[in-house]
């Protein structure tokens, strides 16, 4: 079976290059002719995982594998980690600045986004190391 | 709609994506929140926004909405444009405020994008 495999490194602050990552990933899977409803969803999930890293973390990547079952995406960060994953999933709770709601972000709705894009979802998070989402949307 | 008739109704000038007029629009969504833009789920939908930077046009691309109206006069920086073209979305600029144009849109039957409720 093939897989193909995409990586990229996000980091810290980057806001001028915010959602390129998600960008590339959304065109690739475009390419290999992905239905458009599977595409958005993954295409939201990626964003607000990109975006998560971006304002909330120190940094750190996203890995897309696509196989023709299923899309995984795993998305790592080198911390400094969520203290109540139970809160950061509740939709409204933001620990976003005020720098990051003029944006247009940081409404709190990005795990709770993500989740709902995914059919398989798991997030685990270390305080002081990392936070690492587990994303799987199926390719029917 | 077609976005020739958007264009009409709001009084806007089209700051890029002229080539795209004849495309229809079934549904608009009308926000300064882009967390908010990445929670519905209609195709073929116009986003009325007053948040100009690429931000916006990063999400209506991740979103598959290939037009984006800024309202109350708001023009984007050469940057968004730029990115607005790469991703064959049509942007505009109205005169009119928000709640204007959201309300002559509406009143000739352009209606808002469902939104998911989970």
């Amino acid at each position: 079976m093939i897989t193909i495999k995409l990586s990229y490194q996000i980091e810290k602050d980057d806001f001028t290059r915010a959602g390129q990552a998600s960008s590339s990933i959304k065109k690739v899977l475009k390419q290999l002719g992905i239905d458009a409803q599977i595409l958005r969803r993954i295409a939201i999930a990626t964003y607000e995982a990109e975006m998560n890293i971006i304002i909330h973390s120190e940094g750190g990547f996203i890995e897309v594998n696509i196989d023709p079952e299923k899309v995984n995406i795993i998305a790592e960060d080198r911390g400094p980690g969520i203290e109540n994953i139970e809160l950061a999933m509740k939709a409204g709770y933001s620990t976003a600045s005020e720098k990051i709601r003029e944006l247009g972000f940081g409404a709190g709705m990005g795990l709770p986004n993500i989740k709902r894009c995914s059919d398989e979802f798991q997030i685990e998070s270390t305080v002081g190391k990392c936070t690492r989402l587990e994303i799987v949307i199926y390719n029917p | 709609m077609t976005l020739k008739e958007v264009k009409e109704l709001l009084e806007a000038e089209i700051i890029t994506g002229t080539e795209y007029l004849e495309r229809e629009v079934k549904t608009a969504f009308a926000c300064d929140l882009m967390s908010d833009v990445l929670a519905f789920v209609d195709d073929k939908t116009l986003l009325l926004t007053g948040l100009v930077n690429s931000h916006t046009i990063r999400t209506a691309e991740m979103m598959d909405i290939s037009a984006v109206v800024f309202v109350r006069g708001k023009k984007p920086d050469e940057d968004t444009i730029r990115l607005a073209e790469e991703n064959e979305i049509a942007i505009m600029s109205t005169p009119h405020i928000m709640y204007v144009s959201s309300g002559i849109l509406y009143s000739k039957g352009l209606k808002g994008a469902q939104i998911v409720h989970k």
